[in-house]
């Protein structure tokens, strides 16, 4: 592939999924300054290593590839840092423009709710999580994501969805008793 | 799936919606991809800045960094037309558009890629 078809490519994947790669960041680092930051670095890291990711593909889709380079850069981040997600991420939006999160759970507790505990979750869940409800990712597109078989990457989210549930429970209970 | 979990996947979908990346980090991030696909391209990669102080030597890396690119990719060669168009308004003439071309493409190829 020459070189002008290659970079033809990565402009079709670059397209098709910086939302993707926006989202994931965000999500996964709970504010809009730092998910720029990773969501840039991420794309930077694929150009670089485009051809080959091409070449070991197969014809299967590239966006659990760019995810999971998302998801090594992310994990860098907090190592280098030594610091978490920031636990409340619609306030972490008010201080940036006006995005589609932040407006569409303002007013509505309970989805406040359940981002505040998406944050509480280890991180293998939270991803899962994200991949699979801000992404539209399938089972097998995150297990690749994450490095995973099929069956343990459907038992991590199914065990994801219920921890959070339990979380959501548990923190309205003490909401509704102050 | 009983009907509580169903809500409550439905809720889960709606609390985690896609965010919508910021137009300034769209800006941003295509003009640094466009700069690397200049930069990738043989003729960029072994010009020296000290040779590009003669000012006749210009013309070649100069076309290349504004024409070269895919005709393929969409992004690319809208992202060259704007870079062009923000030159041209402030270049006075054909020399001087050359040498900003030069000047904007080394530049971020210092940014970008110091281990290069």
């Amino acid at each position: 592939m020459d070189k002008a078809e290659l970079d033809a490519r990565f402009a079709d994947l670059y397209r098709a999924h910086l939302r993707d790669v926006y989202s994931y960041s965000y999500y996964r680092v709970g504010n809009h300054h730092d998910a720029e930051d990773l969501t840039e670095q991420t794309f930077l890291q694929a150009y670089r290593h485009f051809e080959r990711a091409l070449r070991e593909s197969h014809g299967r889709p590239l966006r659990p590839w760019l995810i999971r380079i998302a998801h090594n850069l992310a994990a860098n981040f907090y190592r280098d840092r030594s610091r978490r997600p920031e636990s409340a991420i619609e306030d972490a939006g008010m201080v940036s423009a006006p995005h589609t999160t932040e407006s569409l759970v303002e007013g509505r507790e309970e989805l406040k709710a359940i981002l505040a505990g998406v944050q509480e979750l280890p991180d293998d869940r939270r991803e899962a999580l994200i991949m699979r409800f801000a992404l539209g990712m399938d089972n097998r597109e995150i297990a690749r994501a994450l490095g995973r078989s099929d069956g343990a990457t459907k038992v991590l989210l199914h065990r994801a969805i219920r921890q959070l549930e339990g979380i959501v429970s548990e923190n309205g209970k003490g909401g509704a008793s102050r | 799936m009983s009907a509580s979990a169903h809500d409550f996947e439905l809720l889960l979908r709606e609390a985690l919606s896609p965010v919508e990346p910021p137009a300034d980090l769209v800006e941003r991030l295509e003009t640094t991809l466009v700069s690397l696909t200049e930069l990738a391209q043989e003729e960029l990669d072994s010009w020296e800045l000290s040779a590009m102080r003669d000012p006749r030597n210009w013309v070649r890396p100069a076309a290349a960094a504004l024409v070269g690119v895919s005709a393929g990719s969409a992004l690319v060669a809208l992202r060259v037309r704007t870079r062009h168009r923000a030159r041209r308004q402030q270049s006075g003439n054909l020399l001087d558009l050359a040498g900003r071309t030069i000047r904007d493409v080394a530049d971020e190829a210092r940014r970008i890629l110091p281990d290069r």
